[in-house]
């Protein structure tokens, strides 16, 4: 069964369309954000948006909000072809957007916020006691109730958010999109914020909410439109359909192809599991702390309070631990809090036994630690040196003698690394982005992996992403290898498949906490997706 | 030599001569404007420069302060730093090496007496600037701007300093050094006779071998490009930001603050109010023109100190601003070669055809090599 089948069987029947957008396509580059992205809205409804990071969604109502252009489609609003529109123009139709980052004047009142661009004036002078008698009229009438005279800068997030939305209001907005508001909120926020919304949709508003939280999807909208890379994949009515049919929606299964290739890989994770059972035995005694071990590590945020919010596991040595999870649910920062490139604001890192909760990147090199990073291109490399220097780099203190570089040694090494890991071209001397994605990714796993570290535990975070088929293939086959070897291996991958047949143990990350950890013979991509997209809770 | 490298020569090269031609057309039409031939004014502003050892030891001498203040700002770049501050280091370095030349006494031994004036400049020009290196990295405070208003506050001090304790009177100098004088270059070749071309181009030699060694065969100088070129992937590698960051300002302050030996103990052997006059300021167009490479730096420094000094000598047919003209133009030809600058260039004009700005980007920087 596919999605689309889903969406051809339950077309949107609707008499009045608040917001209709049709076959949008929008590139940035070569990255196609929008690809033939459709979404009809019915006036006076609560419409969920729903995808993963990177679906398209946000894209698409910035094009709806006017600050982007679409590349080709159209745009209708209140049956009027608006298509191109600007900013203004959406503000003067009763578009508004609220943002996921609030833009407010943290040194002004709430009142001044509200009214900023729209002031209301006596004799060419803010009239401030009618501004805040303005938040107090439409407080109110929505149920938005702040005091006008407080300062932003005092606010809570969830009253900044509030803020927010009644500025949107003020300006007569009839259609209110809401870009993730609930990333922010605690759950009673989150209660209130619904209620508004409902509020805000009986006056004869219209609510486009973007989420992946399926509770939330289930509870307050009418109508549920699914993206996935770019396109509009399914579209359901939220009383027609459950929590797993939406998910099994976003996470797609357009994956056929790929599972074919992992296949190799499984039969030599199988192959390797009996190795490593065997081996189990006579490594038991010897070092009972070895590998990586996290316990209660709390990472403060941007989006959420806590981004890392109280993890706790281990990584033993011969063991892969796969995290799966939608995108920005704390993956990334938990890599990092690992790897001491993002401060932590408690709990405990040991890598082999040994304490390096804060230990700088460099002595967590040194106690064994190698890390693939998620960004080859931001933090794996540098870009304009040359793949010999790539190739040192983290290591560079191990090729020096009396503050020199000792070049020989780091050419006979970059020649050593390029023939095990077939780094093509084989020319050390060209600089790291004269190379295909996929070799980049190579000198990476190189440097990480390669028989010039001395490492216990292994941080891989997306180890294939952007790599040709060959390519990944061979990365697995030397994480498998490593893992053999007696590596501790902590692996984050957004492909639900690659975890899954990579590890030996599965986690699920949700909001910054692992929602649930089991072994991968009892994981199905249908059970992670429901915990990856918050339709099921723990155990 | 691989192509690899032949081609990174030759894209290093290619944009100063093409702009140094365009400031040579841009010179004959400001001539001809003037009813001047443009034959007869570059003859005698050749002549005037590189034609007699007078000319030619004064191109040397301006050459000497500008590869100065063009390696400080370069060392700086390579961090990922712009100094603005070199006019102040340098002053600063100027004073330092003065006072050191009071301190010492009479008949102190000469090649002790110089090294002591070196290490004083160096130690000024550090001081000045690890200040904004240091307000950098614990307040995050953009060095620009630091650099920038340290200038004012530093040039400021130092005339208070000279005006209340230690001028000559009606003068805005000190009294000269009692020992740390360098010898002029025509004390080996009697023919730089008069001009102000002193061994202190040694040093400066010395310093640009010593810069490249250190950025391009050291540790030291792999982690601080590397900060300069991507500080996240640096900070991966197990390379503390922050502490590259200090000493990289700290050390471009020390290149700038020695450049104040060419005019104090080279030259006129006292500090005077005013000598750097815009070198540590000329020494951004130096470091942009030699592509921030140490030996880049000499040749740009040598160009500049020509164009400056040919000025005077065209001067009775085409005003000496003429020059100012050329420098001009010669620094917005080499800025609009820069990637940066040329992304936005390109990106302003195709906007409207969203994909070909980012796709022409790769083709016109990556080697043709990469297929892959």
């Amino acid at each position: 069964m596919t999605s689309s089948q889903t969406s051809a069987r339950e077309p949107v029947q609707t008499p009045t369309l608040a917001v209709r957008m049709h076959d949008i396509s929008r590139s940035f580059g070569p990255v196609r954000a929008n690809r033939d992205a459709s979404l009809e809205v019915a006036l006076g409804e609560i419409h969920a948006l729903v995808g993963e990071n990177g679906a398209g969604k946000s894209t698409l109502m910035r094009i709806l909000g006017g600050l982007l252009t679409p590349d080709s489609g159209t745009l209708e609003v209140n049956g009027r072809d608006v298509t191109g529109w600007s900013t203004p123009d959406a503000i003067a139709a009763g578009v508004g957007v609220v943002h996921q980052h609030f833009m407010l004047v943290p040194t002004l009142t709430v009142a001044e916020n509200l009214v900023l661009g729209k002031e209301p004036t006596s004799g060419g002078q803010l009239d401030y006691r009618r501004a805040v008698a303005d938040v107090k009229r439409l407080g109110e009438e929505t149920g938005l109730v702040i005091d006008g005279t407080r300062l932003i800068a005092d606010l809570s997030v969830g009253e900044a958010q509030r803020v927010e939305i009644l500025k949107t209001l003020y300006r007569g907005a009839k259609i209110l999109v809401l870009d993730e508001p609930t990333a922010v909120l605690s759950p009673p926020e989150v209660k209130e914020l619904a209620q508004v919304l409902r509020r805000v949709r009986d006056n004869g508003g219209t609510v486009i909410i973007i989420t992946h939280r399926l509770d939330e999807v289930m509870s307050l909208s009418e109508n549920i439109t699914v993206m996935r890379a770019g396109e509009t994949v399914a579209r359901f009515h939220t009383a027609d359909t459950n929590p797993a049919e939406i998910a099994q929606a976003m996470v797609g299964r357009h994956v056929r192809l790929t599972t074919r290739e992992f296949a190799i890989v499984t039969e030599s994770t199988a192959a390797a599991n009996a190795a490593s059972a065997s081996r189990a035995g006579n490594a038991a005694p010897g070092a009972p702390s070895g590998g990586l071990e996290v316990r209660n590590l709390l990472v403060t945020g941007f989006r959420r309070s806590y981004e890392v919010n109280d993890v706790s596991f281990t990584v033993k040595p011969g063991e892969i631990l796969g995290i799966a999870g939608v995108e920005g649910n704390g993956q990334s920062e938990l890599i990092e809090a690992i790897a001491g490139l993002r401060g932590i604001a408690g709990g405990y890192v040991g890598i082999g036994g040994r304490d390096v909760t804060s230990a700088s990147p460099r002595e967590r090199t040194d106690a064994g630690l190698s890390h693939i990073p998620e960004d080859r291109q931001r933090r794996g490399l540098i870009m304009n040196y040359s793949v010999a220097d790539n190739l040192i780099l983290g290591m560079q203190h191990r090729f020096t003698q009396h503050g020199s570089l000792d070049r020989a040694a780091i050419a006979e090494y970059a020649r050593e690394q390029i023939r095990t890991f077939d780094i093509r071209p084989t020319d050390a001397s060209l600089p790291a982005r004269a190379l295909s994605g996929g070799n980049q990714q190579k000198v990476v796993v190189a440097r990480e992996m390669g028989g010039g570290r001395d490492y216990s535990v292994l941080l891989a975070s997306q180890p294939t992403r952007g790599v040709d088929v060959g390519a990944i293939e061979f990365i697995h086959a030397r994480l498998i290898a490593a893992r053999d070897a007696g590596k501790a291996i902590l692996l984050v991958s957004a492909e639900l498949n690659e975890v899954l047949s990579l590890s030996d143990r599965v986690a699920v990350m949700c909001g910054g906490r692992f929602v649930v950890m089991m072994p991968a013979a009892d994981a199905t991509e249908e059970v992670l997706g429901e915990y990856m997209t918050g339709a099921r809770e723990a155990a | 030599m691989t192509a690899a490298q032949r081609e990174k020569i030759e894209e290093a090269l290619f944009p100063p001569v093409v702009a140094i031609l365009i400031a040579f057309v841009a010179g004959d039409i400001i001539m001809l404007n003037f009813n001047q031939s443009p034959l007869v004014v570059w003859r005698l502003l050749l002549e005037g420069t590189w034609g007699n050892a007078y000319g030619f030891g004064q191109v040397l001498y301006k050459a000497t302060t500008l590869s100065f203040t063009g390696m400080a700002v370069a060392f700086a770049y390579r961090a990922g730093l712009f100094n603005i501050g070199g006019e102040g280091q340098l002053a600063a370095g100027g004073l330092a090496a003065a006072l050191v030349g009071f301190a010492l006494p009479v008949g102190f031994p000469a090649l002790l007496a110089i090294l002591l004036g070196c290490l004083g400049a160096a130690a000024a020009g550090g001081v000045v600037g690890a200040v904004p290196g240091y307000l950098r990295v614990r307040f995050g405070a953009h060095e620009v701007i630091t650099t920038i208003m340290l200038n004012f506050i530093v040039l400021a001090l130092l005339n208070w300093f000279i005006a209340t304790r230690l001028r000559v009177p009606e003068t805005l100098h000190t009294p000269e050094i009692h020992a740390g004088a360098i010898a002029r270059l025509s004390a080996v070749l009697p023919a730089f006779h008069g001009s102000a071309a002193n061994l202190s181009v040694l040093v400066v030699l010395l310093t640009a071998i010593a810069m490249w060694y250190y950025m391009f065969r050291t540790r030291g100088g792999y982690e601080l490009r590397a900060v300069g070129l991507q500080p996240d992937a640096a900070e991966y590698g197990g390379i503390s930001v922050g502490r590259v960051l200090f000493s990289a300002m700290t050390v471009s302050g020390v290149i700038a603050g020695l450049g104040g030996i060419n005019f104090v103990l080279g030259y006129k052997y006292y500090y005077e109010d005013g000598f750097a006059g815009g070198t540590g300021f000329l020494g951004i167009a130096v470091a942009l023109v030699g592509r921030n490479n140490p030996f880049g730096i000499l040749l740009a420094a040598l160009f500049f100190a020509t164009l400056s000094q040919g000025g005077l000598a065209v001067n009775a047919f085409v005003p000496k601003q003429m020059v100012d003209v050329l420098q001009g133009i010669v620094i917005i030809a080499i800025a609009a070669s820069v990637p940066e600058v040329q992304r936005i260039l390109l990106g302003s004009r195709r906007r409207p055809v969203t994909t070909s700005a980012l796709d022409s980007q790769p083709a016109a920087t990556e080697p043709p090599a990469a297929a892959v």
